[in-house]
């Protein structure tokens, strides 16, 4: 392994365990009702975000999907507002009005989740066009998953980011699900970066458990895209630790295969990174447990002590529609 | 009219609009061969609403077919299939998402029986299901009938009950062109009395669903339930309205309205859909050419607030028409 800092390596841990925290918690909410409608939790995913959102600059973009808390916690979006938002509150980060699926944290170049499978694939191709019009060397990551590959926006998006050599980072979470369906009977080749070599577009396959596998990777396909040698697909092979959303009990996915993964949990991969590579103790760790649990706490309380958004003011808002 | 053989020895039982579902395309699945089903999650899951359950397990993987997340090409093939002599039924999981379909159904199957001088047909089914309610927010919960309603070729079915669900889907796999058939997300569990027997309901054969004297309400899909309550508490109030579901959009039972017009002079529509560029507007529009001179007050509309539905549950239901705006609504027209 490489040589991190102690620093660096912490700052990984943290953001993976806030993740882990909000989905943890927020399901809780849901299950009291207090959340609604759909909710898609990130878990067993946490090290495809947080690495990849590692090698990204200030000023680069994300481009998410309808499972989309981990990246917009990665980007470095703000607890409270997240919570606020999945409550339906005004003092979230749409306002009450988009809810689970549709955050967007565009102060930290979050374009936004996205109900629409594969919507934001053509999205994130034009905003690095943006990029490269105005002359300026700012990195896109796309986040998608397997089942977005079978969309035609996939293939397009890809060939037309490649005849334009465009600085945009293809990160495919391949969960092996799509729901219900298993990425091996939707395609032939489950391996499904192969398909970037048909387009020309330089492809390679990461262990989307390992959040420093995910940075090193990500750091080098930054790099590429920075030089103007764009466009890259990385496939992150991860598995989800729950159902598709909070109302599937996910019985379909065999018991082996998430016992596999449950044991290469990606928070427990970076834990041993602290303990083995920076010499935390388990006590540096549950400090810092402690203190993202404290400000999840305080990020719920912040959202149920948050106003309704009001029905006359949303009235007369969209009286000029 | 709705065109059920009359039996003595019909059953009634009490079923789930899913259930009523599931049964019409078990029935047609079992009585035509070429009858087959695309979609995401409906073979092995059942489909989200579950209105597909059971039917891998009867019928097999070769006519209950999982799809990839493909819409655009499996309704496509759809429409290929059913040019040469099948008649598939598609399920696109949420009406907000056929737009990702339509050119297909718009440019292809709407139009290929024109185009063809009339020698090809396309008997295809476009199940799909629109409406809010769910807190699903604005991706997931939209009320889009009229972009369908609007492209000739096409026609546009819209069941509020368990038992015209069944009738009208039974009807839609059997018809010689393609139907989109556009259930309703807070349907799927409402129960209501469906025969035993095999019974189809006659596409353009709208259903009084509350005869009255004093004032039209026309409403489909989620609607009509609201409306029927809305006109029960107004009956207690004096006020006796008959309450229209078309069933069908297009076609469209014209004269069930008008003769209904004609009786009440008075007819407010109810969509749950946006007001600009509607149905709701449409059928004003011929009421007043065809009827103007029973009207004894100006056809009132009311529809769905022009925005994209929020996610908070508060401000989606502002959203919509309420009971209490229907009822509102009636003793503003009647002056009462
Ligand atoms: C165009 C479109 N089709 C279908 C759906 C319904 N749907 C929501 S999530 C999902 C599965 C997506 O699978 P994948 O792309 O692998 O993402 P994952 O859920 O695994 O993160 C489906 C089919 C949708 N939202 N949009
Ligand atoms: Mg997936």
């Amino acid at each position: 392994m490489k040589a991190y800092s102690r620093e660096f390596l912490e700052q990984l841990y943290r953001t993976l365990y806030t993740i882990r925290v909000f989905e943890t918690e927020c399901i809780k909410l849901y299950r009291q009702g207090l959340i609604i409608g759909y909710f898609h939790p990130y878990l067993g995913e946490e090290a495809v975000a947080t690495g990849a959102c590692a090698a990204l600059r200030e000023d680069d973009y994300i481009v998410s999907t309808h499972r989309g808390h981990g990246h917009c916690i990665a980007r470095g979006g703000q607890l409270n507002k997240m919570v606020a938002e999945v409550l339906g509150r005004e003092t979230g980060y749409c306002k009450g009005r988009g809810g689970s699926m549709h955050i967007a944290d565009i102060a930290t170049g979050n374009i936004g989740a996205n109900g629409i499978v594969g919507g934001g694939l053509p999205i994130g191709v034009g905003v690095a066009m943006g990029v490269h019009v105005r002359g300026s060397d700012q990195v896109t990551i796309i986040f998608f998953s397997d089942g977005a590959c079978n969309n035609g926006v996939f293939a397009e998006s890809l060939n037309l980011a490649a005849i334009w050599n465009l600085p945009v980072v293809f990160m495919l979470e391949n969960n092996q699900y799509a729901v219900s369906s298993p990425v091996e009977e939707m395609s032939r080749v489950p391996d499904l970066y192969k398909r970037g070599e048909g387009y020309g577009v330089e492809a390679h396959q990461v262990d989307g458990n390992d959040v420093l596998a995910v940075y090193e990777k990500t750091c080098e396909a930054v790099d590429t895209c920075r030089l103007g040698k764009g466009p890259v697909l990385l496939e992150a092979k991860t598995y989800r630790h729950s159902g598709h959303h909070v109302n599937d009990p996910g019985t379909y996915m065999p018991k082996e295969r998430l016992e596999y993964y449950r044991a290469r949990d990606p928070i427990k991969i970076a834990r041993n990174n602290l303990i083995e590579h920076a010499r935390c103790t388990d006590q540096d760790i549950e400090a810092i447990e402690q203190h993202i649990n404290q400000q999840m706490e305080k990020a719920i309380e912040f959202g149920k002590n948050s106003a309704q958004p009001s029905v006359e003011a949303f009235l007369e808002e969209i009286e000029t529609n | 009219m709705s065109t059920e053989t009359v039996n003595t020895d019909i059953k009634m039982r009490e079923l789930m609009v899913r259930e009523a579902l599931n049964e019409a395309l078990c029935e047609e699945l079992a009585r035509d061969e070429r009858v087959f089903i695309m979609g995401e999650g409906i073979a092995q899951r059942g489909g989200s609403y579950k209105v597909t359950v059971g039917l891998l397990d009867k019928f097999g993987p070769k006519r209950i077919i999982d799809t990839p997340i493909s819409e655009a090409s499996f309704t496509g093939m759809c429409v290929g299939a059913a040019i040469t002599g099948m008649r598939p039924v598609v399920e696109i999981l949420f009406i907000d998402f056929t737009s990702l379909i339509i050119d297909q159904i718009v440019n292809q199957a709407a139009k290929y029986r024109f185009m063809s001088g009339g020698k090809g047909r396309v008997p295809m089914v476009l199940r799909t299901q629109g409406g809010s309610g769910n807190g699903l927010a604005a991706q997931h919960s939209q009320s889009l009938e009229a972009w369908y309603y609007h492209t000739p070729g096409l026609k546009v079915v819209m069941p509020s009950t368990s038992y015209d669900a069944k009738g009208l889907l039974k009807s839609a796999i059997r018809d010689e062109d393609p139907v989109v058939f556009i259930e309703h997300k807070l349907l799927y569990m409402d129960k209501g009395p469906v025969p035993d027997t095999d019974y189809t309901i006659e596409l353009g054969a709208g259903d009084i669903k509350r005869p009255g004297n004093d004032i039209t309400l026309v409403a489909w899909s989620g609607m009509v339930k609201r409306t029927l309550a809305a006109a029960e508490e107004l009956s207690a109030q004096g006020i006796d309205a008959e309450v229209i579901d078309p069933r069908s959009l297009v076609p469209l039972d014209k004269e069930m309205i008008l003769s209904s017009v004609r009786k009440t002079e008075h007819l407010i529509i109810i969509q749950e859909a946006i007001r600009r560029g509607g149905v709701a507007s449409d059928i004003a529009s011929i009421v007043q050419e065809e009827a103007f001179d029973y009207l004894d007050a100006p056809i009132k509309i009311l529809a769905g607030k022009n925005t994209p539905i929020p996610f908070n549950v508060n401000l989606e239901k502002a959203c919509v028409p309420r009971q209490e705006d229907i009822m509102r609504a009636v003793k503003e027209i009647l002056n009462t």
